[in-house]
């Protein structure tokens, strides 16, 4: 049986459905998507049907769980979080800006931490071997990024606007714009990986990894805004992202500081 | 609405998880990412398994980070794990010498991975344990685990955590001993033998 966008769509608005009666019913707002999403294929064996179990870090100082692995000065390399100079040759594609703060979840800024990013180049396609897309490589570009967060939680990128790229969940399935984010807090807790998207996209509604994030709220702290500020004359558009950490940290460490 | 307004803490809600997707491999892991213990250490211990889904099939893109403290259950501040060489760009590999905690490794065609780390001592009312948490394609959001290791009973009697998971599944969060400081820890994400998995609040 193959699998059409319509038949994708039908399960993605039964999801969200879903969703507005847990939310009728007195169930609280879903920040995260559900592990178990079907629409996205590749979950369907991938997620646990057990329940996990809870730990509630405040009665428990000692774990390890509430500290994080460190990050300095000799993890990077100076040219680390500009993905456009990585290499002898300009990359191809439009240079973009990309900046914000990460934050926990009390809007504490988080400093000193480790920001890692990868994409796709402005083509769609990625510098991974298994990639198969059949889209140009791009000799000047690779599209991996780190940095650490200053002392009010910025990070700051600048790199190339990445392409929509087809993938295989069912038939004309596309990604849309995305660059990947991996993120460290103070505490081993608030680890999170998730994508950043570009506004206006016309590929949002198809595409069952965002739709995936069933709260509309939710779903739009996923989606960078267009920062005129940010933009750099005669060089790269702006686009600003703050990323708000969940999980919680160890406050009583935190305090004083 | 991407920009926060921290002035009003209910405005201040968390960033969604998206799944790792199957093309990290060229970014998040680095030369050495698995060789955690401080070269020649005495109190190393190898722990290695596979990361299997709903039919038992090993991931061959499944991301593992762990996380611990050493052999005396101190928790690391040193940084340096994925040293860089400032002349070429590429990694150097740590130093063998600072002890970061720290580790990632992705698990090959066979769905195995494996890290060389300190023992972990104990912490607090805790068993020694090694921090997991758990990333791949298909995953929509990463899962946190422990690795506790088996040999002293009393303290794995006696932790907080192990006496509420229910005695079936206890098992699954304690490694096995193969001798010689090897120890065997398989991720199962569903059905027979499911890991147990950890949400903190
Ligand atoms: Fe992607």
């Amino acid at each position: 049986m193959t699998l059409t966008q319509a038949d994708i769509d039908a399960e993605m608005a039964a999801e969200r459905a879903a969703y507005d009666q847990r939310l009728a019913d007195g169930a609280p707002v879903e920040h995260h998507p559900r592990r178990d999403y079907a629409p996205y294929r590749s979950s369907v064996l991938r997620h646990p049907k057990q329940p996990p179990i809870a730990i509630d870090v405040t009665k428990d100082p000692e774990l390890v769980e509430l500290s994080s692995p460190a990050f300095g000065e000799r993890d990077l390399t100076a040219v680390d979080n500009d993905l456009t100079i990585q290499h002898p040759g300009e990359p191809v594609g439009e240079r973009i800006t990309v900046s914000g703060r990460l934050l926990d979840r009390d809007g504490r800024p988080v400093r000193g931490q480790l920001v890692e990013i990868w994409q796709a180049n402005s083509a769609g396609r990625y510098a991974h071997q298994r990639e198969q897309h059949d889209a140009p490589l791009d000799p000047n570009f690779t599209g991996t990024g780190r940095t650490i967060t200053d002392d009010d939680g910025f990070y700051r990128f600048t790199t190339i606007q990445p392409g929509p790229y087809p993938w295989r969940n069912h038939v004309n399935a596309w990604r849309p714009a995305h660059i990947h984010f991996s993120l460290f807090g103070t505490a081993f807790t608030q680890r999170l990986v998730t994508q950043m998207y570009f506004p206006n996209d016309p590929l949002f509604p198809y595409d069952p990894i965002l739709q995936s994030v069933t709260d509309d709220a939710a779903r739009q702290r996923l989606i960078a805004t267009y920062d005129h500020s940010l933009s750099v004359p005669e060089f790269s558009l702006g686009y600003h992202w703050d990323i708000v950490l969940d999980g919680p940290s160890a406050t009583w460490i935190e305090e004083g500081r | 609405m991407t920009k926060t307004d921290t002035s009003v803490p209910e405005n201040v809600l968390p960033t969604p998880s998206h799944t790792v997707g199957p093309f990290y491999g060229y970014a998040l892991p680095f030369r050495g990412g698995e060789d955690i213990a401080p070269l020649g250490h005495p109190d190393t211990v190898t722990v290695h398994g596979h990361v299997l889904d709903g039919e038992g099939r090993p991931l061959p893109d499944a991301l593992i980070e762990v996380w611990g403290p050493d052999s005396e259950g101190r928790v690391p501040a040193a940084d340096g794990s994925m040293r860089r060489d400032p002349a070429t760009g590429t990694y150097l590999g740590r130093n063998g010498v600072e002890f970061t905690g720290w580790g990632r490794v992705q698990t090959d065609a066979d769905g195995h991975w494996y890290v060389r780390t300190l023992r972990p001592g104990a912490r607090g009312r805790n068993a020694p344990y090694l921090s997991v948490c758990v990333f791949a394609r298909g995953l929509l959001v990463h899962l946190f685990t422990r690795i506790y290791l088996p040999g002293d009973d009393a303290a794995l009697a006696a932790d907080p955590l192990l006496a509420r998971v229910p005695g079936d599944r206890r098992d699954t969060l304690v490694a096995q001993d193969e001798g010689h400081g090897t120890y065997r820890f398989d991720i199962r994400l569903q059905g027979e033998g499911e890991t147990v998995f950890l949400e903190y609040k």
